[in-house]
């Protein structure tokens, strides 16, 4: 009896924790979808409309923002692949002196991350002339602690006699590299993936300082710069455009959620 | 296996990717370090050597005492609440109650926002009058708070946000050390007459603490790290109330143009931080259990 009341009360903070957690996100897509006049006044039979987002798109360069925030994450995200697997590789397979020394400097990045380092960061990209440039935006993040400490960690695992019998017939080190090590990591690629995309894609304060001109911008400055252009911005196109531009993040979650949850996981065990 | 590296493939596998690690983490750390002891440049003089002038200036600075009183209440505010939350999270969704999945989606989905979108609908959440705060405080008969615009509210609207964005995340985590739990060690503690509360805190809380450090060691990296929210929301307002030290770095750099003061300010940031993870990795490791 005691039990099944334990159970009533569980759900029922459940029901409202989850119901709280999701209220401030459902109001602004409530808001996206319908005229601007209901935005201050709630109501439920409110007419539902697409306006909004046809008007934010018009209202500011969006599909430049995507392009751009495309080209900046693949460019990451090729870069961390093959760079984070080099160096994973040099200190799983190859005994060197300081090997320890030299992996604690790696992981130095943890902790000190980019961010952090804007100050200096922007002067050596002034200093270089990159500054308001897609590839300035990249260029802190084209090798990743987090990456080469996730495929070490993967690296590791590989059974020494795979390596062993690729190299008696005849492989070389790119060879047991790409048909032994590549190929079994491939989980902790993809979800190592699914990661670096929704970190950059989220990204805001480096982009923000690095570019000037909307023909760099990624989504995430060019909303921000639309939401605060003018004050007088009507809250219902603010909230189309937030949800526009995290619209292809929240599908790809969507679609990958098992991985992506899998990835987290994974990350946080080891 | 455990071969010597030649110097070809040294070069290839380390020297040449880590040469971008170097360029954009050691290189800066080190250059902000030299930087601090010069003077700003302006357009009229270079900027000379001053020693340790600007770290004076730090101590003197009022600004970057209220800051640093901003950035501990809010790691303290929102690290130790974020986890709570997310430990309740992880045992609803990890729970046999009915529509576990659309819990999850509710709790996840902050998380996959970027900052600034999550900013964007806290901005309108809060507005006076038309947000849904004030909404629901005037259905109740309550007075119009401006959360975003007092010096009392503005700290902890924002951190407010920041456990919205990241308790989601953190339950993820402590969703997989759960299923890792042993069966047999839970049923083990029921037979000798333990509740369901007992049974958590004596079984499952103990196993969790690895997960703990790590939770809360990024926890802590991303308070100081992640301040789109900052930026977006209140710009440190009114009257620096809600600027963390991120925040001011990117105010006194690119605001005020003074850079050697900003290189003095990353130099704090990243003494500070160091300090705080060595320090947690030798408080929590020492009561950890690993398995």
């Amino acid at each position: 009896m005691s039990q099944g009341l334990n159970r009533i009360a569980l759900g029922t903070l459940a029901f409202v924790l989850a119901g709280v957690w999701g209220l401030p996100f459902l109001y602004s897509v409530w808001t996206a979808f319908h005229p601007e006049k209901y935005s201050a006044t709630f109501q439920w039979d409110a007419p539902i409309t697409l306006m909004n987002f046809v008007e934010a798109w018009q209202a500011a360069p969006f599909g430049v923002y995507f392009v751009n925030t495309i080209i900046l994450i693949v460019t990451i995200l090729v870069a961390n692949l093959v760079l984070c697997t080099l160096v994973a590789y040099a200190f799983v397979r190859y005994r060197f002196r300081w090997a320890g020394f030299l992996f604690g400097l790696v992981m130095v990045q943890l902790l000190i991350s980019p961010e952090i380092l804007i100050v200096e960061n922007y002067l050596t990209l002034s200093r270089a002339g990159l500054t308001d440039t897609i590839l300035g935006i990249a260029l802190p993040y084209l090798t990743s602690a987090f990456g080469i400490f996730l495929l070490r960690q993967t690296f590791k695992v590989v059974p020494r006699s795979l390596d062993e019998a690729a190299q008696i017939e005849g492989a070389g080190a790119w060879r047991v590299l790409w048909t032994v090590y590549v190929p079994l990591a491939r989980p902790v690629y993809l979800a190592y993936g699914l990661v670096s995309i929704s970190f950059h894609w989220n990204n805001f304060l480096w982009p923000l300082i690095v570019t000037n001109s909307p023909e760099v911008r990624p989504v995430t400055v060019g909303l921000s710069v639309f939401a605060t252009v003018e004050s007088g911005v009507e809250w219902s196109l603010v909230n189309a455009a937030t949800l526009m531009t995290t619209a292809p993040l929240i599908v790809t979650f969507l679609v990958f959620q098992r991985q992506f949850v899998a990835n987290f996981m994974r990350a946080g065990i080891k | 296996m455990n071969k010597r590296l030649s110097l070809g493939m040294a070069f290839v596998l380390l020297v040449l990717p880590s040469s971008l690690l170097v360029a954009f983490t050691h290189y800066p750390a080190v250059r902000a370090l030299a930087n601090s002891l010069w003077n700003n440049a302006t357009s009229r003089r270079p900027s000379r050597f001053v020693g340790l002038d600007n770290y004076a200036a730090l101590l003197e600075d009022e600004k970057l005492l209220q800051v640093l009183i901003n950035s501990g209440l809010y790691a303290l505010g929102t690290i130790p609440l974020a986890i709570v939350l997310a430990i309740g999270m992880a045992l609803l969704v990890n729970s046999r109650l009915p529509a576990t999945s659309l819990m999850r989606l509710s709790f996840f989905m902050p998380t996959m926002l970027p900052m600034v979108a999550v900013a964007n609908i806290w901005l309108f959440f809060y507005a006076p009058g038309i947000g849904l705060a004030s909404q629901i405080l005037s259905s109740m008969g309550l007075p119009s708070v401006n959360f975003l615009g007092s010096t009392e509210t503005s700290l902890v609207s924002m951190m407010v946000v920041a456990v919205w964005k990241e308790a989601g995340l953190f339950m993820i985590f402590y969703l997989a050390a759960l299923q890792t739990v042993p069966v047999h060690l839970k049923e083990a503690a029921r037979l000798e007459g333990a509740g369901s509360v007992r049974v958590f805190l004596d079984v499952v809380l103990p196993l969790l603490r690895p997960t703990t450090i790590f939770v809360a060691v990024n926890a802590l990296i991303n308070a100081f790290r992640l301040v789109d929210h900052i930026i977006v929301m209140t710009r440190g307002g009114p009257n620096n109330s809600s600027a963390l030290l991120l925040y001011y770095i990117y105010e006194v750099t690119f605001g005020h143009r003074d850079f050697a003061y900003g290189a003095t300010l990353t130099v704090l940031m990243v003494v500070i931080l160091g300090a705080l993870a060595a320090f947690q990795y030798r408080v929590l490791d020492r009561r950890t259990h690993y398995q």
